[in-house]
């Protein structure tokens, strides 16, 4: 399993979710785990999803994920976990 | 599982407060590389350097764009180049310079360090014709950085070689008065300097280190000032708290990136140099932190102190961070490359009286300081002299990179550019330091140097 945590944050509108999750579905990523919010009229949301069956490298996936948000203007970003848990866990 | 909370810290601090791996410097060896031909020297430091460092770039370009970090330098520390070129007959040693530029590009690093000479006690014939080749060799690259080591506490002051870095700097601005004379900028006098330093001009591999080894600098002046915020108008356990809980974090991203960078090129980690390194762009400057903890502008009455507690409070919360600490360790001062130094020096707050004082307190010294462009070579020796003797005194590395901007004087500015930044020039005292100068011989090592 190689966990990577998605984030989502700009405007709220309809769509995101569904349209993030078919994205991540066409790269055969596994979506662990997502929670979603509205923080200060943005919308919020990150997602906990496994790459180990990712055909594409992880830099065009990012840049997948960031050109598909750029159109809608949210902010989309893609993140190993460990970067994560070095800061916040000891 | 984390939390919504922490995931929006973490992205915050990248997003808007300027957190990055502010260098992956990868340290090589090259005392192998020693030869009589200078040319064949040359060609094999090339040779081994764009073996070694051939992934250095890629990797650290990787590992951005899987974990989201920015990676601004990936950077090359080499051998001192007066100890590999001992062996070289020819008094010029320019042509190993020029292959290392070479070595830069071809690997696609941004600086190497290293052309360096270690004259603490005395000079070698090769450390003399290195230190002679200076401006010739930083006037004909760009990407290369020299250091020189003139005090350490245990050996004393060498006061020839300050005398002798004092003209070598002048020579060097000369040579490079058509861009502000930046050649200086790459130039490094030091005491007491450090063997596993990541951060430029001062790198260089020493010779303790491995054959190869991976060394990081973190950075975050904007994160700490940040968190700062939180803590307006409470008593300084506050803020000391509040620093080293921030450094704990950036210096875990900082461990992070360097065990992960050392484990993909197959090369050991050497340490995490718990560094505030400030840029010249707004909201990432170190005088900005200060002036948070309450001074009005950067440089007035306060200054030396809130420094003091900065660079204690970072390295309190770095060292548990991670497995090995180690480099500079403490908080930069650079002036030309601190947004908010720059606007302090502007206004005539930040005097160089006032930054000597500062580098008691933190790590290196009188960093990216322009001075005008006639100021005499006896002066810049005093001055080397002065930081050189606050290193020796105090157990600590010391540092002086002083830019005499040929043509310029008190109240114009010298323009770098990039990282680099831009410096309003700054006046140092009229008084003469001539007869001080010239003296030469070695200032003795402190009594508290026999710790045996």
């Amino acid at each position: 399993m190689k966990k990577a945590i998605v984030t989502v944050i700009g405007k709220d509108q309809v769509g995101i979710i569904a349209g993030v999750c078919s994205m991540l579905a066409e790269q055969h990523i596994n979506v662990l785990d997502i929670s979603q919010t509205i923080m200060q009229d943005y919308f919020t949301m990150i997602m906990m999803v496994d790459t180990a069956a990712c055909p594409v490298s992880f830099e065009q996936l990012g840049a997948m994920l960031e050109e598909w948000g750029a159109n809608k203007a949210l902010s989309i970003r893609i993140q190993r976990e460990e970067i994560f848990n070095a800061m916040h866990r000891i | 599982m984390l939390n919504t909370n922490e995931i929006i810290q973490t992205i915050e601090m990248l997003d808007q407060q300027h957190l990055d791996i502010r260098t992956i410097t990868m340290g090589i060896s090259l005392l192998d590389c020693a030869d009589a031909d200078i040319h064949a020297c040359a060609e094999k430091i090339y040779r081994k350097i764009t073996r070694c460092a051939k992934n250095l770039v890629k990797v650290g370009c990787d590992i951005q764009s899987e974990f989201g970090i920015p990676i601004v330098n990936k950077r090359i520390a080499v051998t001192p180049i007066a100890i590999v070129a001992a062996a070289c007959t020819a008094s010029d040693y320019t042509p190993l310079a020029v292959a290392l530029e070479r070595a830069a590009a071809e690997v696609g690093v941004n600086f190497i360090g290293g052309f360096s000479a270690l004259v603490h006690k005395g000079f070698t014939e090769s450390d003399r014709k290195l230190i002679d080749s200076l401006p010739s060799a930083l006037s004909a690259t760009e990407h290369i950085c020299s250091s020189i080591n003139v005090a350490t506490t245990r050996a004393g002051i060498n006061m020839d070689a300050v005398r002798l870095m004092g003209t070598t700097v002048k020579e060097l601005a000369e040579r490079t008065k058509d861009a502000d004379s930046i050649g200086c900028a790459k130039l490094t006098v030091f005491a007491n300097a450090v063997e596993d330093n990541p951060f430029m001009a001062g790198a260089f591999h020493g010779m303790g280190e491995p054959e190869c080894v991976i060394n990081v600098g973190v950075s975050g002046p904007g994160v700490v000032y940040h968190a700062l915020q939180s803590v307006k108008g409470r008593p300084f356990d506050e803020v000391a708290e509040t620093v080293k809980k921030t450094a704990f974090r950036i210096t875990r991203m900082g461990q992070l990136v360097a065990q992960e960078a050392a484990r993909r090129l197959g090369v050991p980690f050497g340490v995490v140099d718990l560094s505030l390194a400030p840029t010249p762009a707004v909201g990432d400057s170190v005088a900005r932190i200060l002036e948070e903890m309450g001074l009005e502008v950067c440089g007035t009455h306060g200054t030396t102190a809130a420094l003091a507690l900065l660079n204690d409070a970072v390295k309190k919360g770095g060292v548990m961070a991670s497995s090995h600490v180690g480099g500079l360790s403490g908080a930069f001062i650079p002036v030309s490359e601190d947004e908010g130094m720059i606007a302090a020096a502007g206004m005539g707050a930040l005097t160089l009286d006032k930054l000597e004082a500062m580098t008691c307190v933190c790590s290196v010294g009188l960093d990216m300081i322009a001075i005008p462009g006639d100021t005499p070579a006896s002066t810049i020796s005093a001055i080397i002299a002065d930081e050189a003797a606050i290193g020796m005194i105090n157990n600590k590395t010391t540092a002086c990179r002083l830019i005499p901007v040929v043509g310029k004087g008190v109240g114009e500015e010298a323009v770098f550019g990039g990282l680099l930044g831009s410096a309003p020039i700054i006046p140092v005292h009229p008084y003469s330091s001539e007869a001080f100068a010239a003296r030469g011989g070695r200032i003795p090592a402190p009594l508290h140097s026999l710790r045996n």
